[in-house]
């Protein structure tokens, strides 16, 4: 911002002008911005799918696999988690802010769960980062789709914190839109992500 | 990243902002260009600036090789150092000139253009701006590490760009990558911004097929940042783990695979290459029409092009690995979707020629500078259609007859391109004229230099003269003392320009709205125009761009626009 240009306080109210509001444009730039997003997601699993029918040397020494039964139950949750934060959305267009800010929190604490449950997959497992393209890939691929839950956690945590302005979400807010969508995106990553590591073992 | 604050950025509203304001572009007040702007205007000359900085910086590297390169024994500078040069001037030039350069065109020409009033997101913007400047001293500190910078060349292929000799974790090849990565992020937030701004905020009337070719261009080679890029991100990523942290992605003894990050790097540096091409072609289709006062030959057609080749470019990567033991099937599909490449880009050398075709040519200094990029682009495009046949390429490959091919490109065609874009637009943007003397000096001397430089590269690698070497048989003596004194000619060729640009600022004569007689939305402005462009009396557009010699109005009302344009020019730029 310049020294010469006015503050936000300085504003009078804001006029129709240029005949789109500002918030469209938030939208259709954080939709793009995904669509880019998930074309490294996209890369990242052509990778894993070649080294995975091409790699002469797979799993490491003494690892058989990976087990499926718990991730399985995290990703159950992960993925209703999005269920959860469409209840919260609808809530606050229909302007009941007390249950938008519950529904937010479950989603929150969905999250939240799923993290913790692949810290704990991931403290007991037989390998590591350094153990060949399979752990390096295994770790990779996980670890940096748990940093986009972790990153959709705190944005929902700033959301609801601008909850509390008063009258702030009186008119809805582009921002909890624009984070549910990034948590759908976030799960349907996991979902592929699911498949790939998971269920296609053999 | 893309901001969610549903508060307005202050520089959005027009009413403010209508109150006397530093005009953007002219030279007083320079102060703001070290600030955190939000203005589109300020923040295309910011980028400017920086990235002609950067072009000497690059240049200075290349001086630096091409005076190694003079003499056949390695005497200069020792081989090792040489690698280090190279890398450094691939990488300063494309990340730091011509993708920052491109991007100040953006910033100054798109909102004009379509008649809105600054970026979609002008913070994002100022962000996206200020990344650069920091990744730039990131790849500078390289020099300044143990061990020196990288020395894997631009494509920083491994293994030799996962080896870690010395076993510093902040080592050259540890910056590349992080530089590299910052770059991305900046043009991918720049991506999001030019297409928001573009789909979004043209002036009522402004249809696609209203919107002056720059637009389109730029939307095309945006898009393929937004899908290539990522897919560089995902290679670099795990060059870096491999690097500093000890994983197997590309090492075969733990059953990893160095050709996959051939592939992802290649998936994206092809269709680089047409990220920086495409807003070329836009400007040369801006400027034939009005030095030619002539309607764009073609225009739909030139227009559906760009998308045409936005889309071949993301699938002939291949072509640069055919060397690299792909196997044959692989090769001679890439080979056919190469040659299916030259198609959309011929048909726009086709409407160019078709539009200087029988039109009143004036030879200004930017026009010249088109002219020269024209052709030099259509020798370029025959040796790239030789490299992309395979059995040429298995013999040519990594030989200096590829440098001599992507030099006429990048320096030939597309520097050429930026130049004419400055000649062009500097009087609507700084408010002042450039002297067309020193201009066309610069013209002569780039030309002369260019064709000393590239063209005897050419001939030494058909005799089989490798790249990316610091010592060479005598027999390539010849060629190289030419492109070395070719070289340094372009360095010479870099004083007028220079001085052409502070002098012109600094005082040269008042540049009126519209100096060259152009049609399109910028040109209805003040030079330089306002903050906000338009402020809230955007024109309604009511026919195409380019109409030379129709005698129809651009936008409903013109004659106000014109009138309006002449008195805020002289208004404002009167007390600076
Ligand atoms: C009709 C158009 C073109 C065709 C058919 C073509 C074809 C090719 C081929 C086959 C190669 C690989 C050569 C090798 O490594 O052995 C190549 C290299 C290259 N081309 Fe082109 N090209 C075309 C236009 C362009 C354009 C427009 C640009 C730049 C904007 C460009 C920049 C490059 C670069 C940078 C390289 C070498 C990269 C490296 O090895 O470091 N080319 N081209
Ligand atoms: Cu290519």
């Amino acid at each position: 911002m310049t020294a010469t240009t006015p503050t936000p306080a300085d504003l009078p109210a804001q006029p129709a002008a240029h005949g789109h509001g500002h918030g469209d444009h938030t939208l259709t730039g954080f939709v793009i911005f995904l669509l880019s997003e998930s074309v490294i997601f996209l890369a990242l699993f052509a990778g894993y799918a070649i080294y995975k029918t091409s790699s002469p040397l797979w799993l490491p020494p003494g690892v058989e696999g990976l087990e499926v039964a718990m991730p399985l139950r995290f990703t159950v949750v992960l993925v209703s988690s999005s269920g959860v934060i469409y209840l919260a959305e609808r809530a606050l267009h229909r302007g009941r802010l007390g249950e938008f800010r519950a529904w937010w929190l479950l989603t929150m604490a969905m999250g939240t769960v799923f993290l913790v449950g692949q810290g704990l997959e991931w403290a007991g497992l037989p390998f590591g980062l350094g153990d060949g393209v399979y752990g390096a890939s295994f770790y990779l691929l996980t670890g940096f789709h748990g940093l986009h839950v972790l990153t959709g956690v705190l944005l929902m945590g700033l959301m609801l914190a601008r909850s509390f302005r008063p009258g702030n979400y009186d008119a809805g807010s582009v921002g909890v839109t624009a984070v549910s969508l990034f948590w759908h995106f976030v799960d349907v990553i996991w979902v592929v992500l699911f498949v790939l590591i998971y269920v296609w073992q053999r | 990243m893309t901001s969610t604050a549903p508060a307005p950025a202050p520089s959005f509203d027009p009413r403010v902002l209508k109150a006397p304001h530093p005009v953007p572009g002219a030279p007083n007040n320079w102060r703001r260009f070290l600030s955190f702007n939000t203005d589109a205007k300020v923040i295309g000359l910011q980028y400017m600036i920086t990235s002609l900085f950067f072009l000497l910086v690059g240049g200075l590297l290349s001086m630096i090789m091409r005076g190694e390169l003079i003499t056949p024994a390695a005497d200069l500078v020792d081989p090792t150092v040489y690698n280090g040069l190279y890398t450094m001037h691939g990488t300063v030039m494309l990340f730091l000139f011509l993708f920052p350069i491109l991007n100040g065109f953006n910033n100054l020409l798109i909102p004009p253009m379509i008649g809105a009033p600054d970026m979609a997101f002008p913070r994002l913007n100022a962000a996206a701006f200020w990344m650069v400047p920091v990744f730039g001293v990131i790849l500078m500190a390289s020099f300044l590490v143990p061990g020196g910078p990288s020395g894997a060349g631009w494509w920083a292929y491994p293994p030799q760009s996962i080896q870690n000799p010395l076993g510093h974790f902040l080592n050259g090849q540890f910056l590349w990558i992080l530089a590299v990565a910052l770059s991305g992020i900046s043009s991918i937030m720049g991506a999001v911004n030019f297409i928001t701004t573009i789909i979004r905020m043209r002036a009522p009337g402004m249809g696609w097929f209203r919107m002056p070719i720059f637009c389109w261009t730029a939307v095309a080679a945006q898009a393929i940042q937004l899908i290539g890029l990522p897919v560089l991100t995902a290679g670099a990523v795990l060059l870096l783990f491999d690097l500093s942290f000890g994983t197997s992605f590309y090492r075969p003894e733990g059953g990893g695979d160095p050709m996959l990050y051939q592939h992802f790097f290649w998936f994206y540096s092809h269709p680089a290459v047409y990220v920086m091409v495409l807003p070329v072609f836009g400007i040369f289709s801006e400027l034939f029409p009005v030095y030619a006062r002539k309607p764009l030959f073609g225009y739909h057609v030139v227009a559906i092009a760009s998308f045409a080749i936005t889309f071949l470019s993301l699938i002939v990567w291949v072509h640069h690995m055919f060397y690299s033991g792909t196997p044959q099937w692989m090769r001679n599909l890439f080979m056919v979707t190469t040659m299916l490449i030259a198609v959309p880009t011929g048909i726009k050398v086709f409407a160019w020629i078709g539009t200087l075709w029988g039109g009143k040519l004036r030879l200004t200094t930017a026009m010249l500078f088109c002219l020269g990029g024209v052709f030099n682009f259509i020798f370029a495009g025959i040796t790239g259609i030789m490299l992309a046949t395979v059995p040429v390429d298995i013999h040519v490959g990594n030989t200096y007859f590829v440098v001599g091919h992507f030099h006429t490109v990048i320096f030939s065609t597309i520097t050429y391109g930026v130049f004419a874009g400055i000649y062009h637009w500097f009087p609507k943007f700084t408010g002042r004229m450039m002297y067309e003397g020193l201009g066309k000096l610069h013209f002569v001397l780039t030309f002369i230099g260019s064709q000393l430089t590239f063209l005897p590269m050419h001939a030494a690698g058909l005799l089989g003269m490798p790249r990316r070497v610091a010592s060479y048989d005598p027999e390539f003596a010849f060629a190289n003392v030419l492109a070395s004194l070719g070289a340094f000619l372009l360095g010479v060729a870099t004083i007028p320009f220079l001085l052409n640009l502070v002098s012109s600022w600094v005082r040269g004569e008042k540049a009126p709205p519209n100096p060259w007689h152009a049609i399109g939305l910028e040109w209805l402005l003040p030079s330089p125009p306002p903050a906000e462009n338009f402020e809230d009396d955007v024109p309604t557009v009511i026919s195409g761009p380019y109409g030379y010699g129709l005698g129809r109005p651009l936008v409903e009302d013109e004659q106000r626009y014109v009138a309006k344009a002449a008195s805020a020019a002289s208004a404002a730029t009167g007390g600076a």
